[in-house]
């Protein structure tokens, strides 16, 4: 062992011992070192320090950084969450008195397909509805058939079926008020939402 | 007008078909089993007059008489004051200045008494200057109850039975889906609209046969289930027989046996049918192939239902057997027409069906009549839907949007005069009671 390496170990020694309540054994410094030695080894414990410091320092900015890089990928996971919630709950609209899904409420629907894919454990209430114009009674039968439109259209692009739950609100719930084409067309649509637990339907 | 004469004619007869008889030459006690009608021309109301009656209430009792036989629809009320009435009547006694009624138009008298359980009401016939007909109606409950209202529309209903050989429908209620979505019962004079239940989107009620219970659909968290609520106990049910999902439009069979309904699933909606009182499960009886049928309505017979379906690409009216056999198109089917033709419901005399039907963008009310299926159109102004046939077949009840808000009104059938019979906005998909016994 380099005798050198062992004096600078015990100053170190005795150094990290002064901070502590024990007594520098100061005994144990060998005769032979001489000044020199001794101012050398005080420089290096120095340059050691600091280069303790700096490499504290650079753990904590390391750490920092990690932490800022979790939480921009959680933000930037949850803008993609958001938008795939936008996609999943995005409503499709219907012709009047049809329940066929227009070339709009196919894009809208096919663009749920991945996004379904994507997070597996997700189930759907797609949820008829039609304007105030018919039948209130037959309405409610026209806003599930819109539904199972819906959900039929998913099922024929890979979503499990066990998964799509449809019910109707006919005329009962409308999205906008009042008796114009603006608002009727408003109101037939089918709405998309996140559902957990429960048997289908 | 020509109805100045009484007869007496078997109650099994059409009386007013009869030649009439001599009111001097006929027997004046009236053998049992045989009743009195007044005769009048056809196409023409009879004018009755109801006396004032002397007692507490006894306005109260005049007008709502009055009103009734106004509702009904046969008789033209001689409204007269009071002061000129009661200047018109005898001293004592009911020796009455009959020539001078007659030039006011009045075929009958009606004059209402307070009796020791509730009133008399007589009734003098214009024409043969005489008594033919007197009658005593309890009044038992407190005036101006519900029962007590009811037993004097049932006082009215027989008087009509007197003049016109059947009696009226004032005896009877309307259940409707209220403004606020909620199931409401109103007598059929508009009074006493009462809110009966507190679910979620409570819609289509529909009478049991006996007027005791009603059926409706209300949303759960199982979906839109069917709900049986008792008039006697006031408890409301939901029947265990139906699936998840949509169960929609229930209706009762004549013999308040089996209710019939719709059921919607991913392969459409269809009319089930189910025991009452009975753990079998419902079964089908359309096959819609993924089209809709809603809104049964039976036959007074029981073996038919009426109901609506987009079958054929837009909803009409159609036909079956109670089993689901032999469908069939009620209205005449147009190629290339798009009609909708919707909520039928079969009148209690079986010979048509009422429905709404699109015109020019509106729904209107129409009838079919089964014999010839010619149709009639009842309204022209505003939205026009569900109607509902009075016990007697002579009235409607439906929603229109006429006057502003939807609210209910009555037609009468022959003349096509309406009344409104609600007051609050949003009122629809109204039922029609049967005569209710006391």
């Amino acid at each position: 062992m380099d005798p050198r390496k062992t004096i600078l170990g015990l100053v170190a020694l005795a150094l990290t011992a002064g901070c502590h309540k024990a007594p520098a054994p100061l005994a144990a410094v060998p005769l032979s070192a001489n000044s020199d030695s001794l101012d050398r080894a005080r420089a290096d414990s120095i340059t050691r320090a600091n280069a303790a410091r700096q490499a504290e320092i650079a753990r904590a900015q390391a750490e920092q950084d990690s932490l800022r890089a979790v939480r921009e990928r959680e933000q930037r996971e949850a803008a993609q969450n958001v938008d795939a919630m936008k996609v999943l709950s995005a409503t499709i609209f219907y012709d009047f008195d049809r329940s066929d899904l227009t070339e709009a409420a196919r894009s809208l629907l096919l663009a749920k397909v991945p996004v379904l894919q994507a997070q597996p454990t997700i189930r759907i209430r797609i949820t008829g509805n039609t304007d105030d114009r018919g039948s209130s009674e037959y309405n409610l039968a026209l806003g599930l058939r819109r539904a199972a439109e819906a959900k039929a259209f998913l099922v024929n692009n890979g979503i499990d079926a066990s998964r799509l739950a449809i019910t109707s609100m006919g005329a009962e719930q409308p999205a906008a008020q009042g008796e114009s084409e603006a608002a009727w067309s408003r109101n037939r649509r089918s709405e998309f939402a996140a559902i957990t637990g429960g048997s289908n339907q | 007008m020509q109805f100045k004469q009484i007869f007496v004619a078997a109650i099994a007869s059409a009386a007013l078909s009869l030649a009439p008889v001599s009111a001097r030459s006929q027997n004046p006690t009236v053998p049992e089993g045989v009743r009195l009608g007044l005769n009048y021309t056809l196409g023409t109301k009879p004018g009755v007059l109801v006396l004032p009656m002397d007692s507490v209430g006894g306005d109260s009792v005049r007008a709502i008489i009055q009103r009734d036989i106004d509702y009904d629809d046969r008789a033209t009320v001689i409204m007269l004051d009071d002061a000129s009435v009661r200047g018109m009547m005898p001293k004592t006694g009911d020796k009455y200045n009959y020539p001078l009624f007659a030039k006011l138009g009045v075929v009958a008298i009606l004059r209402p008494e307070r009796s020791l359980t509730g009133i008399t009401v007589t009734m003098y016939d214009v024409a043969a200057k005489r008594r033919v007909q007197v009658g005593g109606f309890p009044l038992l409950a407190a005036a101006n109850s519900l029962a007590w209202r009811l037993a004097l529309h049932r006082a009215s209903d027989e008087v009509e039975r007197w003049i016109f050989g059947s009696p009226g429908s004032a005896a009877t209620r309307v259940l409707y889906s209220g403004g606020d979505k909620q199931i409401w019962v109103i007598d059929s004079d508009g009074e006493n609209a009462t809110k009966l239940t507190s679910v979620s989107l409570a819609m289509s009620p529909a009478w049991s046969p006996d007027g005791t219970k009603f059926l409706f659909c209300g949303f759960t968290p199982s979906g839109s289930q069917i709900a049986l609520y008792s008039f006697v106990t006031g408890d409301l049910h939901w029947l265990s027989g139906t699936a998840r999902g949509l169960n929609i439009t229930p209706t009762f069979s004549p013999d308040g046996q089996t209710v019939a309904y719709a059921s919607g699933t991913d392969r459409g909606t269809d009319i089930m049918v189910m025991q009452l009182g009975d753990a079998s499960p419902s079964h089908a009886i359309t096959v819609g192939k993924g089209s809709d049928n809603t809104s049964p309505s039976y036959s007074p017979d029981g073996r038919q239902i009426a109901f609506m379906s987009g079958r054929a690409g837009h909803p009409e009216v159609y036909t079956m057997d109670a089993d689901g056999t032999n469908p069939s198109l009620l209205t005449e089917f147009t190629y290339g027409e798009q009609a909708y033709r919707a909520s039928p419901d079969w009148a209690s005399d079986g010979r048509r069906i009422a429905y709404q039907s699109r015109i020019d963008g509106q729904f209107q009310i129409m009838t079919i009549d089964l014999r010839d299926r010619s149709t009639k159109q009842y309204t022209s102004d505003g939205q026009n839907e569900d109607p509902s046939w009075s016990p007697d077949s002579r009235h409607m009840v439906f929603s229109s949007t006429r006057t502003g808000p939807r609210q209910l009104w009555v037609l009468d059938a022959e003349s096509g005069r309406m009344r409104q019979l609600t007051h609050a906005a949003g009122a629809r998909l109204a039922a029609w009671s049967p005569v209710l016994k006391p």
